[in-house]
């Protein structure tokens, strides 16, 4: 083990480096860094120019220049004994520097939009894999065909420029905005003739679905319009007592079985201490940091582990129970700090500097724009929501046709049939057998996937004018700056060989079948 | 035994030959034959239109020239079917231009890549050892930087040198996919007792693989080709957006979208024209792939769509 990991660690390195050679003098010979100055009209363009070469050292020859480049990278490997410098950008500033706040805005973007296209993509795949060739699985195959084809920046710019003006002159028109009578039935319809296909079953069962959706939509939908609900969201004790019974009957039904009466129990006390935590921490929410928020997190997430624990000491099932009460109290926190967001977004959305248009089409915060945690919360939200819809919906369609196979092939193995012949129901041998199996495949896919979603990430800063590192990558070739581009490539292909190593380790980890050589 | 020598001449099954059922198989499927028409048509329709190269099609408008506004904000009329964009240009011209580009730089990626993926992939498979590893170590290489950056630089460097290059020099460097699904479909053909024959009859390296194996493995070649064909229409359009790939004076309908951006809120047609004659094709070619998938595989045992992403 220790021998392989070395080894690939080794041919890891030396691929970057065959690669940054491929790179470097690719871009170098792209074109001439110097002619800005060249077509300029400056009195010391001479000494502009010289000061220029001398910078970046361009009177050597570019594979000369990449050894150079190199031997200031690999002295930030070898400690203690070379400086380690990554070079300077045009402009003199270092690119070790640079580098890592454009890398928080894109690695929050990219991981963000990974984990919601693997949750969404799974979770879609494998219901049109357990109603395959019904309608609804036919629908999400063309869907994800369609996606297929889109490119990114096309969604891109259709979220900014149709979308987010859309919803802003929604929120700024009507008093208070107001759904139309054609969208409410609409999206009403819609809703109910989703929903009685994903549930599926006999007619009756699927009318029974149709209705109670279609009324359950219309109500929401009626709700909104008569509390202007866009302008003033609130959960408020009610409908979080809702919301929260709800996560932890669904949470008990997908971890373990509503007829595990001790898993049910241990998710209705976590969903309860939650509850609670709502009234009792509105005090201590007022005055939180993010640190706070970060402490409280934890605490949820441990704190319904030993609820769970101290169940299950009554009876078997331990990791079902344990799963019931953990999900159901992470689940059930997320919507008591929703609620506190919803609260702060009324002082949001009428700040001046936001004046009642929420939905920023541009950069990574609002300049000018100061406020407590929940604030500046929103403000993230609303800067970052659009970019990622457009990368998360690329991958979704990858992953939901990924999930989709995989579900297939795997309930053709013979151990589902021996499952099916215990005489398991069809819950525990979808999630417990089947599911299980169906993800070790997955990890091979996000490796690959993560390279993809770096690259549009590229598209994806443009459209929305996000300072990341795609736009560092985009603004140094326009200029022919070399430095911050390699930058950029190292981190993306350190990330890129580091994901597949954890696929292939997690891989080996996950199916006791591989061994790694 | 009698019997069946007895049976009536209609009876009797006809031998078919492998590439006619496939033929078969692909023709009979809706879905892929009207995709398949679909995409050769959106081609005929825009060369009959403005033409092709020198020779000049039935449209009389020019995709260069700013024509005076025939409607308010230059919305679509009956002398400017697509509008015309912010300075007066025919935008029916644009797109049908931005077609033709979008196709040629399409089938020039498609070409290029499949040819250097197969070449690579046939002979790391064939010859396995030192030169398999050398050819996988350098397709890594090529891997680690993702397709929309390479082509960016790729797409800096030959942007004024034309069209041809721009796609030539792109399909240069989008063969890896191709290449590692080659290889192993060639790892396990040439184990088979068919290569074996050959070699004992006296056939060279050359023949067989091109020859003998290659041609059990054209199904892979084939629907992963289509594959790199429907990302090439995406990464073409998407370079030009980012201003790496097709220059002006030339169309493409990325450019025309980054181009336009400002002004959809007024004059939405100057998006989704170019938007529709984007997503249209890659649907396309991904249902014509899906279906010559199904056609040479139809029990998709030996290679899937997902195998094909998995090994890319």
């Amino acid at each position: 083990m220790f021998a392989y990991i070395t080894r690939r660690i080794l041919v890891s390195i030396l691929t970057i480096v065959a690669a940054s050679f491929l790179m470097y003098t690719l871009t170098a010979v792209s074109g001439d860094p110097l002619e800005e100055l060249r077509a300029s009209n400056a009195i010391n363009k001479e000494e502009l120019i010289q000061r220029r070469i001398d910078l970046l050292n361009l009177d050597i020859p570019p594979v000369l220049r990449w050894f150079h480049w190199l031997g200031g990278v690999g002295g930030c490997l070898v400690p203690f004994a070379f400086e380690c410098t990554l070079g300077n950008s045009v402009e003199g500033f270092s690119v070790a520097q640079l580098l890592p706040p454009a890398m928080a805005s894109t690695v929050r973007l990219v991981t963000v939009a990974t984990v919601l296209a693997i949750i969404l993509g799974v979770a879609v795949g494998m219901i049109t894999a357990l109603r395959q060739n019904s309608a609804f699985d036919i629908s999400i195959t063309f869907l994800s065909f369609f996606l297929y084809s889109l490119p990114s920046f096309l969604i891109a710019v259709l979220l900014k420029e149709f979308g987010a003006i859309g919803f802003n002159n929604f929120i700024a028109r009507g008093d208070p905005p107001q759904i139309g009578l054609f969208w409410v039935i609409a999206i009403t319809l819609l809703s109910a003739i989703v929903w009685a296909m994903l549930l599926g079953g006999d007619a009756r069962k699927r009318i029974i679905t149709f209705v109670s959706a279609g009324v359950a939509t219309a109500g929401a939908l009626i709700y909104i319009n008569v509390t202007d609900f866009f302008r003033v969201p609130h959960l408020g004790p009610v409908l979080l007592f809702l919301l929260i019974g709800l996560t932890v009957v669904g949470m008990t039904a997908l971890t373990a079985n509503l007829k595990n009466r001790r898993a049910l129990l241990a998710a209705g006390i976590a969903g309860a201490v939650a509850y609670i935590c709502y009234f009792a921490l509105q005090g201590l929410f007022n005055v939180s940091s993010m640190w706070t928020l970060m402490i409280l997190a934890v605490g949820a997430i441990a704190g319904s582990m030993l609820i769970g624990w101290i169940v299950s000491l009554f009876g078997p099932d331990k990791g079902q129970v344990i799963r019931a009460a953990t999900f159901t109290g992470f689940f059930a926190s997320s919507f008591v700090v929703l609620d506190r967001f919803m609260q702060a977004w009324p002082a949001y959305i009428n700040h001046p500097r936001i004046n009642g248009r929420p939905m920023a089409t541009a950069q990574a915060s609002t300049t000018g724009y100061t406020a407590d945690i929940w604030g500046t919360g929103l403000d993230q939200l609303m800067h970052f929501l659009l970019p990622t819809i457009s990368l998360t919906l690329i991958s979704f369609a990858f992953y939901t046709r990924f999930a989709r196979a995989g579900l297939l092939e795997v309930f053709n193995q013979d151990y589902i049939r021996t499952a099916r012949a215990k005489g398991l129901s069809e819950h525990t041998i979808v999630m417990r057998h089947a599911f299980r199996n169906m993800l070790i495949p997955l990890t091979t896919i996000i490796a690959a996937d993560v390279g993809t979603l770096l690259g549009g990430a590229l598209i994806t800063e443009r459209v929305f004018a996000i300072a990341g590192m795609g736009r560092m990558f985009d603004v140094g070739l326009q200029k022919l700056d070399l430095n911050p581009i390699m930058g950029y490539f190292l981190v993306i292909a350190i990330l890129a060989i580091a994901f597949n190593f954890i696929a292939d380790l997690m891989y080996a980890v996950l199916d006791p079948r591989v061994r790694v050589k | 035994m009698a019997e069946s020598t007895n049976l009536p001449v209609e009876e009797q099954v006809k031998s078919e030959n492998q590439w006619t059922l496939i033929l078969k198989r692909f023709v009979t499927n809706p879905l892929a034959m009207g995709s398949l028409v679909v995409f050769i048509g959106i081609w005929v329709f825009s060369v009959v239109m403005v033409g092709l190269g020198p020779i000049s099609g039935i449209w009389e408008l020019n995709h260069r020239t700013p024509y005076p506004q025939g409607a308010p904000n230059g919305a679509p009329t009956l002398e400017h079917p697509f509008g015309q964009d912010t300075i007066g240009q025919d935008y029916f011209a644009m797109t049908m231009r931005g077609i033709q580009n979008s196709y040629l730089v399409m089938l020039l990626i498609g070409g290029v890549g499949t040819v250097i993926g197969t070449v690579v992939g046939a002979v790391a498979g064939y010859f396995r050892g030192w030169i398999d590893a050398l050819l996988m170590r350098i397709t890594d290489v090529f891997i680690v930087i993702p397709a929309l950056v390479i082509g960016a630089v790729v797409g800096r460097i030959s942007g004024d040198m034309g069209i041809w290059i721009l796609g030539t020099l792109l399909g240069a460097f989008l063969w890896m996919s191709i290449a590692r699904l080659v290889r192993g479909e060639f790892l396990t053909l040439r184990e088979r007792e068919f290569v074996d024959a050959a070699r004992v009859a006296g056939a060279s390296d050359a023949r067989i693989i091109f020859k003998h194996i290659l041609p059990n493995a054209v199904g892979v070649v084939i629907v992963a080709s289509s594959l790199l064909m429907a990302a090439a229409i995406l990464t073409e359009t998407g370079l030009s957006y980012l201003g790496y790939g097709i220059r002006p004076p030339e169309v493409s309908l990325g450019r025309l979208i980054s181009d336009n951006q400002t002004a959809f809120a007024n004059r939405p047609w100057l998006y989704w024209w170019p938007a529709l004659f984007i997503v249209t094709p890659a649907l396309a070619v991904n249902f014509v792939g899906d279906g010559l998938r199904e056609a040479f595989d139809p029990r998709q045992k030996r290679f899937s769509r997902r195998r094909t992403r998995e090994q890319s």
